[in-house]
């Protein structure tokens, strides 16, 4: 139980996936103009990672990973190369299941969520999920806490940058930097703070 | 004054549109005002009628600052001389040796010259801090034709009296330029940016440079001596070691180790209460620190195993006195611009800084202090605590009908 609260604060605030990873960008900075639209995104985020790191997780261990095809009878193949490829496969293939689902039974957070659904495929968070978990070896329950975690903590920065940047709107940046680039400046500014959590031994 | 008005306004024409000194309005408009209240009024639509401007707020507030700016300067070079006598040394190398010689002695019982002493170290850090703040100040004004701020005034005093005494000069004014570039000038100057600009700097400093900005080494302005700050000393020994080496109204008092304008919470406390008093900073956020501190300290205190990690054990009214906290909380955390600015976004954000503060002091091993880096978080999280402040009151003004 402590080791699953421990991954979560640290998926959540000292691995965050966005300010300290910088995963995900193009749509932390596309889709970061207003708060609402950030919430929206953030949760479908969170459902997303919340759904393909453990499946993803599923897959290495009793596909994938070396000596995983015992079961089959093939105790020495290692088929890891494909990862990569399996991983991207997966999360389109759920992301395309869970658009149909909420289509078809929760219209109203369909509507909500939008065109953001099918942009997460490519969202670079969610197969650096996947990546991470197999890189540091967690079992099924804490591939379910690490994927939720991960996905509250990008979906809180998203939300954060989305309010400065609502505040932002009231600012007189200079020429060359407007859009784009005072937003790498912020978020950059923002990772300093999130600095604090920095250091912390869980 | 009358001969003063008229230099100024003879000079005047030569900085307006045309003039042969045009690009150079924002200074002649800067010293005017320091002076004399422009003869500009609002004249259109609602307004409130009140004879303060920026340029009053921040000059009380710069003057606020210097309670805790003259008895930090006392205290280093109390604290010094103290070492110094115990070394049995009579003097130090360098040119700031020479200067104290010439006005001062280093008798640690004299008041003088303890105050030499700190100034010494402390005025050079603050002239530089101004000097090089000014003039980005100044080459953005000048350049983007808006008006030079004071909102610098309290940037370069708060930036230079967080500063341990030993920082070298090259690197206060490496830090002062990223937090007036980066952390105010690109976002279009004062009232513009969302991170507290002295802060900024000083965050930039302390993970740029570590050695010199935290650690035993750098809180006492003598070569090669190692004092630790209380914080430091109760994080690594306990709360037993630190109550034998000082009582709570010493902590209170400010004779310990730290950065320069942060020991004394006497001292602190003397300006922020005319902030308070005069409604410059805000009551709301002041409080909410202090009650999302206290609440804090109370949770890890009853959750937290103390023989684990001895920062659980340290009770509420020991945090307000030590470290940075009594200096973030009057004149970090009120910066009207960086944090919330409903009323009742104002308990939250101070709340928030009160939970991270202790948060980063108890739980996170790496940093002893952790005042500034909470109110750059809560920075962070303010404009969101806005925008849900506004929404809450849309929705019950809604449900009201």
């Amino acid at each position: 139980m402590e080791v699953l609260l421990s991954i979560f604060t640290e998926s959540v605030f000292l691995k965050n996936m966005a300010l300290s990873y910088f995963l995900g960008m193009c749509t932390f900075l596309a889709i970061s103009k207003k708060v609402d639209a950030a919430i929206g995104l953030g949760i479908a985020v969170i459902v997303v990672l919340g759904i393909t790191v453990p499946v993803n997780n599923l897959l290495y261990t009793y596909l994938l990973s070396e000596g995983a095809l015992a079961w089959a009878g093939y105790p020495e193949v290692d088929l890891s190369f494909l990862g990569l490829i399996s991983y991207i496969g997966v999360i389109a293939a759920i992301v395309q299941i869970m658009e149909m689902v909420l289509d078809k039974y929760v219209p109203a957070l369909y509507n909500a969520l939008g065109v953001f659904l099918p942009l997460i495929t490519v969202n670079c968070a969610i197969l650096g999920g996947a990546l991470l978990m197999v890189e540091r070896d967690y079992n099924f329950g804490e591939s379910v806490v690490f994927g939720v975690g991960s996905g509250v903590g990008w979906a809180l920065a998203i939300v954060a940058l989305a309010g400065i940047r609502e505040k932002l709107k009231y600012s007189d940046v200079p020429h060359g930097l407007q859009g784009l680039g005072i937003t790498f400046i912020t978020v950059g500014l923002m990772s300093l703070g999130f600095m604090a959590f920095g250091g912390i031994k869980l | 004054m009358k001969f003063l008005r008229n230099i100024l306004d003879n000079m005047e024409p030569h900085f307006h549109h045309g003039g042969k000194w045009e690009k150079w309005y924002a200074l002649y408009e800067a010293v005017d005002t320091i002076f004399y209240q422009p003869n500009t009024v609002t004249r259109t639509t609602a307004h409130v009628r009140d004879g303060i401007d920026l340029k009053r707020i921040m000059i009380t507030v710069w003057a606020c600052a210097f309670p805790a700016m003259f008895y930090g300067m006392y205290n280093l070079g109390f604290q010094a001389n103290t070492v110094l006598a115990e070394m049995g040394a009579t003097s130090i190398e360098g040119w700031r040796g020479a200067l104290i010689l010439m006005l001062a002695g280093h008798d640690p019982s004299s008041i003088w010259d303890n105050l030499i002493y700190g100034a010494a170290f402390f005025v050079p850090i603050y002239f530089i801090t101004f000097v090089v703040g000014g003039f980005w100040e100044v080459l953005f004004a000048v350049k983007r034709g808006h008006e030079i701020n004071e909102g610098f005034f309290v940037t370069s005093i708060l930036f230079a009296l967080t500063c341990p005494p030993d920082l070298p000069l090259w690197q206060a004014a490496l830090g002062i330029s990223f937090g007036v570039v980066i952390g105010k000038e690109v976002f279009g100057g004062t009232g513009k940016n969302f991170l507290n600009p002295a802060l900024t700097g000083r965050a930039f400093l302390f993970f740029a440079y570590p050695a010199s900005m935290s650690g035993d080494a750098v809180w006492t302005a003598v070569d090669g001596y190692t004092g630790a700050t209380a914080l430091s000393v109760a994080a690594q020994q306990g709360m037993d070691a630190l109550t034998q080496q000082m009582s709570w109204l010493d902590a209170f008092f400010g004779q310990m180790q730290g950065s320069i304008g942060e020991v004394s919470t006497l001292a602190i406390l003397l300006g922020g209460l005319v902030l308070l008093f005069m409604g410059i900073a805000s009551t709301r956020i002041v409080l909410g620190v202090f009650i999302g501190t206290t609440l804090t300290s109370l949770l890890y205190g009853a959750v937290g195993d103390a023989s684990s990690n001895p920062m659980f054990a340290m009770p509420f009214y020991w945090h307000f006195v030590l470290g940075g906290f009594a200096f973030g909380a009057f004149f970090m955390a009120t910066d009207p611009v960086s944090a919330s600015m409903t009323n009742a976004g104002k308990w939250w954000f101070g709340g928030l800084i009160g939970f991270m503060v202790v948060t980063i002091r108890v739980v996170n091993p790496a940093f002893p202090e952790g005042m500034m880096l909470a109110i750059l978080f809560a920075n962070i999280f303010a404009p969101l605590i806005d925008h849900f402040v506004v929404q809450a009151n849309i929705k019950r003004r809604l449900a009201r009908g």
